[in-house]
């Protein structure tokens, strides 16, 4: 099978355009015929749920929290981006389009990213416009920060809750949707699974998470804006509820799930403390223009405590991001500086009573700024590290470790943002669309937003003018029974095994055999054993599962064991992905891809495409298609940072 | 410190579903890590009480960062614990003592019933959101982001409004179980920005109209709310508010005001 990507012809810059007005339309007075599902309402779901209903479609959307408000997206603290180049400082969309292409270590579209930065200016009118209260300078006007290492400052940000603002703003419109009653929101119900007829998406099953119902939803087109699936690895910075489970249960009807090795793994956050750990919190990026990383010379100050180090003289320390990167030093971007804190915990330096923790030292930046100074940039950050660890930034230095933060992968979309499934959409980061093997900062909530509000309400009518006028999905139709019956059958099984291991007590295997063979370094052997491994997690699974209660009540253990279910699968499709993908390029580091200085060597004879993946059936190796990149507007060239 | 562990007693509030019977129940987890967040420490419990074969205590939670609003927790007589500014999820275990006795129930307000335990039903938020906490435009065709200037001041006073992370300690806390701070909040926040002044006298009505057919009190300024609100938000919205409204209900049309 082929993957055809729809990318328009005509030189890049005006592909989008050409392309909207290309693209088929649907009737004012006609898209009230029509109904589209919308699975999620975070940025990318909350969004399109609102513009696709002011445009006349009825919506039907969903999420399993008790808000829309409550999204993982609103968690962001950083920023988000745009090329308006409001500071004069040399930014445009194509430099935007550039940044986001090479960050991502060539591996996406160029098409789609220079779309996103085409679009990333509108963004930010329409949520200004929602009264999002964005920073801003004396003057009155936006105000704006470099952020990631970026050259140029475009990041737009309302202080340390830029996800919650620009979420907040997407909500209000959602609101004002559902008042009108062109909207129908669907609180804590979590999807099950995706509807096909003929091939085609035509709706989705649900369970009601307070009373267990099962029951079916038909629309003419489905959305899925459900979000990553960083929760594979059990400790992540995603809420605790984020899952993969609608994107894998699309994979297992038909749609493909393009690079799921591609996960982001962040360099700041704060060290896992215990086995009790639920969820590892991220300090902000920011905290890297300032701050110097460090660890111990030698290993007989490995674990030393963080009021220890004050004391330990400056010869006896290792600013080992200096040191190996004399021009970004403390600023590489995530991954390198993921890798090396890896690195340096590995030859036994790290810091801290784990030993996985390295430091992250404000002493200079104090007695060369002034505490005040430090303060006014960072003070809720260091508030916040201090309400968790009980140790003062102020006074000691912070102890960090990587986590995993963002997945790049996600399913396969063309153009459109339309899976291979006719009719079934992935929007925001559960598509695999414009980050390619590595995210920039601030550039998250930026395709979200555009998928959301500018892209999926242009190119969802090339669909829906090719379906039969004032027919209405019928849920009378066998496939939605089947799919009813196929769920609940899955929670009767779930239900039935009796044993002794809960749902976290499994997920946190899992974690370790992904964080082990399938986190900041992978190599041939380590991720054939994690197959093996996954694959008897999920015999045991199976075997000892331990849950309570009955499905038709609140039941959060059982809610749990279902995502588990699809993480013990997706788990071990990522480990396939990343054993085919023997190049390292952005967050996936192969170690027998290196150059002779241990940096990421990328392959692009060999592997100059997108790995979208197939489901072949229970039991049997997934199918590969190769969509090869084209590039012909970037020359593809190795990263360096020296 | 690090490395401390404590031993404590739980009462939990345990009720199967709404409408149905509840009660106290206690409980006791041992060697509990002073550097773990009341939620771990629920967690902890949690896996216990399942591997014994019981019911574990159902809690609203999600982000654990303090942000998302969802979780809640009425502890020790206070919405969201004894310490100030922060969310239960945000509140850690070196907070109480070693054999301490932590009461925990859900937050008791009758526009928010109780789901299961500790879980309430708060679309009651939800209505008064969707009633006109919006600016009503779509999307597409408004102004260059930078076509107005907004002076900082009052940017940062609408941000101060909009950090309201909806989680309901001001309902849980206040004697009248008023959300006039819930309500308030995006009142104020969209009144003090020009985008939000075309339509402020029917945001405010409809809001407060909504407000009050959900069942909750009305606001007698006692104050409770803002000592609670994990966010700190000021109750001087609340008299932004109020004012809105007397101006809303006593002129004819949008624009007859200008402040
Ligand atoms: C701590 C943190 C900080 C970040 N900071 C930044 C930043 O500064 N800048 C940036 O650009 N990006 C940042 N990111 C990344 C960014 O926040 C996310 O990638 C983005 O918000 C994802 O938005 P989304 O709409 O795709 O999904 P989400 O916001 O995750 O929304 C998912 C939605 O799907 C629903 N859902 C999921 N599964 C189901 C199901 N089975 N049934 C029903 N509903 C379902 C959920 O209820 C929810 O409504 C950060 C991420 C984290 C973790
Ligand atoms: S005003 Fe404060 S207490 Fe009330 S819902 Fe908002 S954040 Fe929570
Ligand atoms: S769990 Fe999100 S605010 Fe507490």
């Amino acid at each position: 099978m082929s993957l055809e990507s729809k990318i328009p012809a005509g030189p890049l810059a005006e592909k989008w355009e050409k392309h909207k007005f290309n693209v088929k339309l649907v009737n004012p007075a006609n898209k009230r015929k029509f109904t589209i599902v919308v699975v999620g309402t975070g940025l990318a779901g909350a969004s399109a749920a609102a513009t696709l209903a002011e445009l006349g479609y009825n919506v039907e959307a969903f999420c399993f929290q008790d808000s829309p408000r409550r999204a993982h997206s609103i968690a962001a603290q950083g920023g988000i981006n745009a090329a308006k180049n409001y500071q004069n400082d040399g930014d445009s969309v194509f430099r935007l389009f550039y940044d986001t292409i090479k960050g991502g270590d060539y591996r996406s579209r160029e098409a789609n990213v220079h779309r996103l930065a085409e679009v990333s200016t509108e963004i930010i009118d329409q949520c200004v416009a929602q009264g999002v209260p964005f920073a801003r300078d004396y003057g009155g006007l936006l105000d704006n920060r470099s952020f990631g290492g970026a050259q140029v400052s475009r990041t737009f940000y309302a202080r340390g809750q830029t996800g919650q603002q620009l979420l907040l703003g997407a909500y209000s419109a959602l609101s004002k949707m559902i008042n009108t009653g062109k909207v129908k929101m669907h609180l804590r119900k979590e999807m099950l699974d995706v509807v096909t007829v003929d091939g085609a998406a035509k709706g989705i099953v649900t369970r009601d998470l307070v009373t267990g119902k099962i029951e079916s939803h038909a629309g003419h087109a489905t959305l899925l804006c459900t979000g990553g699936y960083g929760n594979v690895f059990f400790l992540s910075t995603n809420a605790m509820a984020s899952n993969g489970s609608a994107a894998w249960r699309a994979y297992k009807k038909g749609a493909k799930f393009a690079n799921p090795c591609f996960t982001q793994i962040h360099p700041t956050c704060i060290p896992v403390h215990g086995d009790y750990q639920s969820k590892l919190t991220l300090m902000s990026e920011s905290l890297r223009n300032d701050g110097r990383v460090w660890v111990p010379k030698d290993k007989k100050n490995q674990k030393i405590t963080a009021a220890n180090a004050v004391k330990l003289p400056e010869e006896e320390r290792d600013y080992y991001l200096e040191r190996r990167y004399p021009s970004f030093g403390n600023l590489v971007p995530r991954d390198v500086a993921s890798r090396n804190a890896k690195m340096v915990c590995d030859e036994g330096r790290g810091v801290g009573v784990t030993g996985l923790a390295v430091f992250l030292d404000f002493a200079d930046a104090i007695k060369r700024d002034g505490k005040a100074t430090i303060a006014a940039k960072y003070g809720n950050l260091f508030d916040m590290y201090k309400q968790i660890t009980d140790d003062d930034p102020y006074e000691v230095p912070m102890m960090i470790y990587p986590a995993v933060h963002y997945t790049m992968g996600g399913l396969w979309v063309d153009y459109n943002l339309s899976t291979n499934v006719p009719g079934l959409y992935a929007l925001g980061e559960a598509n695999f669309s414009d980050h390619g093997a590595n995210r920039l900062g601030a550039s998250a909530l930026m395709q979200g937003l555009a998928d959301g509000y500018f892209v999926i309400p242009y190119t969802i009518g090339d669909y829906i003018a090719t379906l039969p006028l004032g027919k209405a999905v019928d849920k009378s139709h066998p496939a939605f029974a089947e799919a009813e019956k196929a769920a609940q059958g899955r929670i009767d099984k779930l239900l039935s095994i009796k044993g002794n291991q809960t749902p976290d007590d499994l997920h946190k295997k899992l974690g370790h055999i992904m964080w082990e063979y399938c986190g900041m370094s992978r190599n041939k052997e380590g991720l054939e054993k994690a197959r093996g491994l996954i694959q008897e997690l999920r015999v045991e699974f199976n075997r000892d599962l331990k849950l309570i209660g009955s499905n038709e009540e609140l039941n959060m253990t059982l809610e749990k064991a279902l995502r588990l279910e699809d993480f013990l699968e997706l788990g071990e499709l990522m480990v396939i992905d990343a054993h085919n993908r023997s190049e390292s390029c952005g967050g996936h580091f192969r170690e027998e891809s290196q150059t002779e200085e241990g940096e990421a060597l990328r392959k692009d004879d060999e592997f100059n495409y997108v790995a979208a993946w197939g489901y072949a059936g229970e039991g049997k190796d997934p199918e590969l298609t190769k969509e090869v990149l084209e590039f012909e507007n970037v020359k593809l060239t190795q990263r360096s940072y020296k | 410190m690090a490395g401390e562990t404590i031993n404590i007693k739980l009462k939990i509030w345990r009720q199967a579903g709404q409408g149905k019977p509840g009660k106290f129940e206690s409980y006791e987890v041992n060697d509990v890590s002073v550097d773990m967040s009341f939620l771990e420490m629920l967690d902890v419990l949690n896996e216990n009480e399942l591997k014994k074969g019981n019911d574990p205590v159902h809690f609203d939670h999600d982000c654990r960062e303090g942000i998302c609003g969802m979780c809640s927790l009425y502890i020790n007589g206070k919405p969201h614990g004894p310490k100030h500014g922060i969310t239960t999820c945000q509140l850690h275990m070196r907070t109480f003592k070693n054999g301490e006795t932590i009461v925990v129930e859900p937050w008791r307000a009758s526009a928010f019933p109780v789901l299961k335990d500790l879980m309430v039903d708060r679309t009651a938020f939800e209505r008064i959101q969707q009633a006109g906490g919006y600016v009503t435009i779509s999307t597409g065709g408004v102004p260059d982001a930078n076509e107005i200037a907004i002076p900082k001041t009052v940017a940062d006073e609408a941000m101060d409004a909009a950090q309201c992370i909806g989680c309901g300690a001001c309902v849980a806390a206040c004697k009248n179980a008023s959300a006039m701070l819930f309500t308030a909040a995006k009142v104020s926040q969209l009144a003090v920005l020009p985008q939000g002044k075309a339509e402020r006298k029917r945001r405010a009505l409809a809001m407060l109209e909504q407000h009050d057919s959900e069942g909750f009190g009305a606001c007698t300024n006692t104050g409770a709310c803002e000592a609670v609100c994990p966010k700190e938000i000021s109750i001087t919205h609340i008299a932004r508010l109020n004012r809105e409204f007397t101006r809303a209900a006593f002129s004819g049309s949008e624009t007859d005001y200008t402040n």
